[in-house]
């Protein structure tokens, strides 16, 4: 009785200060989801707990609005976004791959090296970068926004201790004997082994480039290039005491809500790709 | 024989070299070509006045030196105390909750729910973030409308308005998005120490504060040092959410305008040379920073933070 009491006590102030946590976490969803289905006028009013009846209304001025292309901004996100999952993910399990696998001279260094730029902030060479791109004719272009993730250190150190405790290497010596090619041992038989790691790696990078604001701002001008993040940038800068307050909601909305909805089917697996390979046992 | 397996490791190693190749040569192009190109014209005057180029003429390090005598140092400041606001509760709700999701005598119910809700945020898209805490702690947004149909305020606060309000909001909005990854990157931590140590201690009669300060606090010490370091790169590049929530004006008078808002906004006006010797500092300290997590990443054989691709606190 004595020992139970003061456990009692603990697991409620434990639930009450959870929940306080969540609520504070989707008290500003709720009320983002509740303001884009009401109108300006009612918006005006004040504040109301209750959804209203004007979803479809604001999302067709969001849709039809020409200064701001936001469903032209989301098929662009989309297309950056996509195409960096892939290649980011690809790429860093082929340089995993290669210095896992095989011996060479250079691979400490190789490795050393990658380790050094795990977290460096792509910031500091921005200045550099953007040069570099209107040299080579890639600004306002989609291109600078997706090449880079070829070299993402931290997916490759993901990569890299994923193949360590999941690869043997005896698996490859039989695909050679079998007179498997390198490069087909690689798609044929590593990334399949892989996929876990690589799923993973794909829902955190097309994340963060989805959500990547500080580059595309500097390199996309035109607006039918423009990714979601510069179209809320631009939302921001607009004068904006003018605007129907119902399509601003309905704006952030859609900027939000697709990634809320993927989440939420796979927030098991994203969850627990958090620390997958983040703390060896 | 022995001549026929050197011969064979050395054309697997030519296989090593081609694998990596894509990387490097892609990191070679679009990072190591710009830093030196950035470091070269930090030295440099060179920035356009209207349609006119101004520059490159070399200046040695005039660009650093004008630097140290605009606001940098204040601005550095602004994005520390931006950093701390969000970190330091942060960390330490990370702490409780990773105490309690792990103490099997304290069952949590709905475990897995709790923990999707609080990772939440941190996937949603900073600058969409700002801007919905932009409308909502507006004069005539739905907090102080709440507020006030609540009674609890007359007139509405005016949060934009204050330096106490505006870092505060950052602060919240960087606190919201980072927690849950914390919580479940040191909850992975503590799950990692041994059971037994845990048994022991309760068997002996430690109670949960002593357990928790004399136990888990030292034993997870090297990850917690490691969301430290992660944290402050994360912290030092701060741009999306208090650019979009002041519209990059860092107001009120500038006390929220951080150091990548400065960078951005050289960058914008094509002011290279200052651009450059910005970059080099930001560089230098990065650079310190990167080299603490590789050394901790490479010091300790286990129990070491293997991973974070995202940062603690942006």
């Amino acid at each position: 009785m004595n020992n139970k009491k003061p456990s009692n006590a603990r697991s409620i102030i434990a639930h009450v200060t959870l929940i306080i946590l969540s609520f504070m976490c989707l008290f500003f969803f709720y009320i983002l989801l509740i303001n884009s289905t009401r109108s300006h006028a009612e918006l005006q009013k004040g504040f109301s707990a209750l959804p209203s009846s004007h979803f479809m209304e604001n999302f067709r001025a969001v849709a039809n609005d020409g200064t701001f292309p936001m469903l032209r901004g989301i098929v662009n996100s989309l297309i950056v976004s996509g195409c960096c999952a892939a290649i980011c993910t690809y790429f860093s399990a082929l340089t995993a791959y290669g210095l896992y696998a095989y011996r060479f001279k250079l691979k400490n260094a190789a490795f050393t090296f990658i380790m050094m730029i795990l977290v460096m902030p792509t910031q500091v060479t921005a200045m550099g970068f953007l040069r570099l791109i209107t040299k080579m004719g890639m600004y306002d272009t989609l291109w600078p926004l997706i090449i880079p993730s070829i070299a993402s250190p931290a997916v490759f150190y993901f990569m890299y201790s994923y193949l360590q405790s999941s690869l043997p290497l005896a698996l490859v010596e039989a695909a050679r004997i079998d007179g498997s090619g390198e490069f087909h041992t690689f798609n044929r038989i590593v990334l399949p082994i892989m996929k876990p790691a690589i799923a993973v790696q794909a829902i955190f990078t097309f994340v963060g480039s989805w959500n990547n604001y500080f580059v595309p701002a500097l390199v996309l001008q035109s607006k039918d290039k423009m990714t979601v993040p510069i179209l809320i940038a631009t939302l921001r800068g607009a004068d904006y005491m003018n605007f129907d307050m119902g399509k601003i909601y309905m704006m952030i909305t859609v900027a939000i809500v697709p990634i809320i909805v993927v989440y939420l089917f796979l927030s098991k697996f994203i969850i627990a790709g958090v620390t997958l390979g983040g703390v060896k046992e | 024989m022995d001549d026929k397996k050197q011969q064979k490791s050395i054309s697997y190693a030519k296989w090593g070299y081609i694998f990596i190749l894509p990387f490097f040569i892609c990191f070679f192009i679009f990072s190591f070509i710009p830093l030196l190109d950035t470091i070269r014209y930090s030295f440099y005057e060179y920035y356009r006045s209207g349609l006119k180029e101004v520059g490159p003429n070399f200046v040695g390090l005039g660009n650093y030196i004008a630097l140290l005598k605009s606001d940098l140092l204040k601005y550095a400041g602004n994005t520390f105390i931006l950093w701390m606001i969000g970190f330091v509760p942060q960390i330490v709700i990370a702490l409780i909750l990773a105490a309690w999701f792990t103490d099997a005598r304290l069952k949590i119910h709905g475990e897995q729910f709790f923990k999707v809700v609080i990772y939440l945020p941190n996937l949603i898209m900073a600058s969409a973030f700002a801007m919905l805490f932009f409308t909502m702690f507006s004069n005539a947004g739905p907090v102080n409308s709440i507020l006030q149909s609540l009674g609890w305020i007359k007139a509405p606060i005016d949060f934009m308005g204050s330096v106490g309000g505006t870092r505060s909001l950052v602060g919240l909005m960087n606190f919201l998005m980072w927690f849950g990854n914390t919580s479940i990157m040191l909850m992975a931590a503590i799950m990692g120490i041994s059971p037994e140590l845990f048994e022991a201690a309760s068997l002996d009669g430690c109670n949960h504060t002593q357990i928790f300060f004399k136990i888990t606090l030292p034993l997870i010490r090297p990850i917690l040092s490691y969301t430290l370091i992660t944290s402050l790169i994360g912290g030092l590049q701060m741009f999306d959410v208090p650019q979009i929530l002041t519209n990059g004006q860092g107001s009120p008078d500038r006390t929220s305008y951080t150091l990548i808002m400065f960078l951005n906004s050289h960058l914008k006006a094509s002011n290279y040379g200052m651009a450059g010797a910005l970059s080099v500092y930001l560089f230098i300290v990065s650079g310190i920073l990167c080299f603490i997590v590789y050394r901790m990443m490479n010091d300790d054989g286990e129990k070491k933070p293997k991973r974070n691709k995202k940062e603690a606190v942006k």
